[in-house]
């Protein structure tokens, strides 16, 4: 008896890693069933367009004023650093650099989850909870293909839309506070950026991470709802999971995406 | 709502993105200015690169003319060999001398052309004989040091006319590394 008790942290262990790994198939195999009845979603693309409103055309608020702070901030202190050894041109380097490698596809993917993931989480969780889901299975509507493909094609194609534009309205907003507000040249602000800046490894590796952290949130969000409790604590607590784990996985990958991009 | 509404709004999003990345190629990245015409190629042997880089900057007169291409070390002379992709709109003579400079005094290291005055262009394929190595401040420093402390040793009584020395030797190792350099890749040849 003393001995199952002492046994006792070790159980728990293995039974928190054993649901860890087991919600971790789950979610690969959820993945993988809306990857394939995604197709009658492609067929109805209204029911995808619809999606894109409410997960894309609806953050687009939140979207534009934070890149527009987050430039602004950016040009602010890179500024104060770099005109200490005066180089203050280079701030529309740093600005656009900063923003279209990092800041605009991570803070993007932070906002959306935030914005949208938890919509999606808690929407899908109270269509399970009040068993809508299953009325459409008992009236033969795959609700894999009717509800979750859509709103994963949604975010997905959502998702650099607003990183790009994130990145764009950023830039625009460090170029307000360097040009005009602290007084750099409108000209080598610039062209120094133009110089430094490159097409395929800068901006498009940007949107690549984007397109890849729109894949994970969404596909968090839905499976964190597809999976709740069909109760309102369980959403609840689906809805937090979302942030922590979309957050979370979006860092992670981050620096994966960016340490294979660095070494190529 | 309705759906025409939904429709609309979707539309301006996607513009709106589209607008975007637009903006990104043109006004932020080099999409357009790095593009280059047709380009022929040139060889160009150096005993150090110092920090070069492919696809850096290949100037005369400082415009851009052209990029570095591939970079490769001949294990037969033990130096770096160079191809730089010149636009096909400038021709070169071929006593053109190749310089590694760097922009500023810690920038982006870049191949300089100085053009020399014979009749012959360059064309594809062929070499550039006259050229010197990239500076390394280190070397240069080190350089300085000795020639200095050796000075020193010599002639102890004028400062003056020691740091003038010392000046005219920092100013003419460089040369002097050239001209060697001009003998050394004629000699095999």
């Amino acid at each position: 008896m003393i001995k199952r008790s002492r046994l006792r942290p070790l159980r728990t262990l293995g039974h928190r890693v054993t649901k860890r790994i087991w919600r971790l198939g789950a979610g690969a195999r959820f993945f993988g069933l809306t990857l394939i009845s995604s197709g009658e979603s492609f067929r109805r693309f209204h029911l995808i367009i619809r999606e894109v409103y409410f997960t894309g055309v609806l953050s687009l608020i939140i979207i534009l004023v934070s890149a527009f702070f987050v430039g602004m901030v950016l040009a602010l202190q890179g500024y104060n650093t770099l005109q200490r050894y005066g180089s203050s041109e280079a701030i529309g380097v740093l600005v656009a650099l900063a923003l279209v490698r990092e800041l605009g596809p991570v803070v993007t993917a932070l906002l959306f989850a935030g914005r949208a993931g938890t919509a999606i989480t808690a929407e899908i969780g109270l269509m399970k909870a009040t068993e809508q889901l299953s009325a459409m299975e008992m009236m033969a509507v795959n609700p894999i293909s009717r509800v979750i493909a859509p709103r994963f094609w949604a975010g997905v194609i959502a998702m650099p839309i607003l990183a790009t534009i994130f990145s764009m309205v950023g830039i625009l907003g460090g170029y307000l506070v360097a040009v005009p507000l602290i007084g750099v040249d409108a000209g080598a602000f610039w062209s120094q950026m133009q110089a430094n800046v490159d097409w395929r490894l800068d901006i498009v590796n940007g949107v690549i991470k984007s397109l890849v952290f729109g894949v994970a949130c969404t596909m968090i969000a839905l499976f964190e709802g597809y999976d709740a409790p069909p109760t309102a604590e369980g959403v609840s607590s689906a809805t937090t999971r979302t942030v922590v784990t979309s957050s979370l996985t979006v860092l992670i990958l981050d620096f994966v995406l960016t340490s294979f991009m660095i070494s190529v | 709502m309705e759906r025409t509404t939904i429709d609309l709004w979707v539309g301006i999003f996607v513009a709106l993105g589209v607008a975007a990345l637009l903006g990104l190629a043109m006004k932020v990245g080099n999409l357009t200015t790095s593009k280059l015409g047709p380009t022929y190629t040139v060889i160009a042997n150096f005993e150090n690169i110092g920090g070069l880089k492919p696809r850096a900057p290949v100037k005369s007169a400082g415009v851009v003319v052209g990029r570095v291409g591939k970079i490769k070390f001949d294990t037969e002379t033990y130096e770096a060999v160079i191809s730089l992709n010149i636009d096909k709109r400038y021709s070169f003579p071929k006593d053109t001398f190749a310089n590694i400079y760097t922009a500023g005094l810690l920038g982006e290291q870049y191949v300089g052309l100085e053009v020399g005055g014979d009749e012959a262009k360059l064309k594809n394929g062929d070499k550039i004989t006259h050229t010197q190595d990239a500076i390394v401040l280190e070397k240069m420093i080190s350089q300085f040091l000795f020639n200095k402390a050796s000075e020193n040793k010599d002639d102890v009584s004028s400062t003056k006319a020691s740091t003038k020395s010392a000046d005219d030797g920092l100013t003419a190792n460089p040369l002097d590394q050239i001209n060697n350099k001009g003998k050394g890749a004629a000699a095999p040849k």
